[in-house]
């Protein structure tokens, strides 16, 4: 245990190495550290970001399905409302068709009856006059009586 | 200590305890400024250049990727300094934080020397000197640096110059020595010369004590080291000379594991306690 020169010796080799630490050594790891740690908070606010990316696409895709879904009922209940409508009309024409049918035909029957009425008519005039001319025989003139048959005709 | 003879218990320590130093012999006066101890400088500064181009090699190769392990260990040991080197010191780091790695690194590099085996390299020294025609005997070599005062006092005299350089860049000159006389007790003529008095047994005490704490542990380790040899070696024979060996054995092995610890904690407490002083020398009163 001897002190000597050696201790000036170790001295200056400390301070050669601490400048050589300082020069060489410390700053390329702190900088390889400290990019580190920039990427990786790179890293962590790309991955937030794309998951606030990927929040807003999926509330927009809902969205576009909710909107998609709204105008397809949209669409189906005009469609049924149309189909709807068209049954109500159709439904109406076929009525009116019949009621028409219907009016025609009694129509067509009034006059009928009124045209079978008139010949009847005729014919009991004349079945009237024959019937009293056998009965009366030469008694009756039809020209005498022609104006009481008349008479006669139109109260039938 | 005639190479014909093997040592006895006293003359192995001694001779384990022996610098290879510029003389040849033995330093007879306790201080010398004309003497080098050869063996401390070429293994500290072998050790510490292992410890900066491995630490260099670290660097050159480091990218902001994925790092592979050697890389990720360097970075572990390089965030556990900075951290440590922000909570203490609050100014420019950019010297300071270097010194407090390359302080931890080459410390504990010199202290790992005291897990090799005792004698390989003194006997492979002593080897070199007999086939260089020297008589083995002489062939000292002590192989922890930090088992021997002059480098940890030299690297705690390093850590003094660094706090007065800091003391001054922080506070100006004429601010250091207004806080040498007024600090700690307060402002007033006459206890300027006591606080004067107490600033310099701080300084000397926090270097001595700086320097001698390491060496302490590393000069004990290495002692036991020795006591642990001796037990081993004292196995020719007997049956409680086998005992002894198996003692050596297992008393080794139980401190070799011990001393992990030791060197580990050793070179992590002097890098604190440089952090500490030159985080002081920030501090104004």
């Amino acid at each position: 245990m001897n002190l000597n020169a050696t201790l000036f010796a170790q001295l200056v080799v400390f301070l050669i190495l601490a400048w050589f630490t300082m020069k060489f050594v410390w700053p390329p790891i702190m900088k390889a550290l400290d990019e580190r740690a920039g990427k990786i908070a790179d890293g962590l606010a790309a991955a937030d970001k794309a998951k606030a990316d990927l929040a807003h696409a999926e509330k927009k895709a809902s969205d576009e399905l909710r909107k998609a879904r709204e105008s397809a009922a949209e669409f189906r209940s005009g469609a049924e409302r149309q189909v709807a409508q068209l049954i109500e009309d159709a439904r109406a024409e076929g009525v009116r068709i019949v009621n028409a049918a219907r009016e025609a035909a009694e129509a067509e029957a009034g006059v009928a009856s009124q045209r079978a009425k008139e010949s009847l008519r005729e014919h009991v005039a004349v079945l009237a006059v024959a019937g009293a001319e056998r009965i009366l025989r030469k008694e009756i003139n039809a020209k005498a009586h022609a104006e009481l048959l008349t008479q006669l005709k139109s109260e039938l | 200590m005639a190479a014909e003879h093997a040592p006895n218990a006293s003359e192995y320590i001694v001779h384990h305890l022996t610098h290879l130093n510029s003389l040849g012999h033995k330093q007879a006066a306790l201080v010398d400024w004309s003497v080098f101890h050869l063996d401390t400088l070429f293994w500290s500064v072998s050790l510490g250049l292992v410890a900066v181009l491995i630490l260099a090699r670290a660097a050159a190769k480091a990218t902001s990727g994925v790092p592979g392990r050697f890389q990720a260990a360097v970075e572990i040991l390089v965030e556990m300094v900075e951290s440590q080197s922000k909570s203490i010191v609050h100014g420019d780091r950019t010297f300071i934080a270097p010194v407090a790695l390359t302080v931890f690194v080459w410390i504990f590099f010199m202290n790992a020397m005291d897990l090799l085996p005792l004698d390989l390299l003194p006997r492979l020294w002593g080897g070199v000197y007999a086939v260089a025609g020297h008589d083995p005997a002489h062939a000292y070599l002590r192989m922890v640096p930090t088992a021997d005062l002059n480098a940890t006092l030299g690297m705690s005299l390093g850590v003094l110059l660094l706090c007065i350089y800091y003391s001054i860049k922080i506070k100006g000159i004429g601010g250091w020595i207004h806080e040498l006389f007024t600090a700690p007790f307060g402002s007033h003529p006459v206890l300027y010369p006591i606080n004067f008095a107490m600033q310099m047994i701080e300084f000397v005490a926090k270097t001595v004590s700086h320097g001698m704490r390491l060496f302490g542990n590393m000069y004990a380790g290495e002692l036991i080291f020795m006591l642990i040899a001796l037990m081993g070696a004292a196995w020719a024979g007997t049956a409680s000379g086998a005992l002894l060996w198996v003692g050596g054995v297992v008393a080794g092995t139980i401190w070799a594991i011990f001393h992990i610890l030791i060197i580990t904690l050793q070179a992590f407490i002097f890098m604190m306690l440089t952090l500490v002083y030159i985080g002081q020398a920030h501090e104004t009163h």
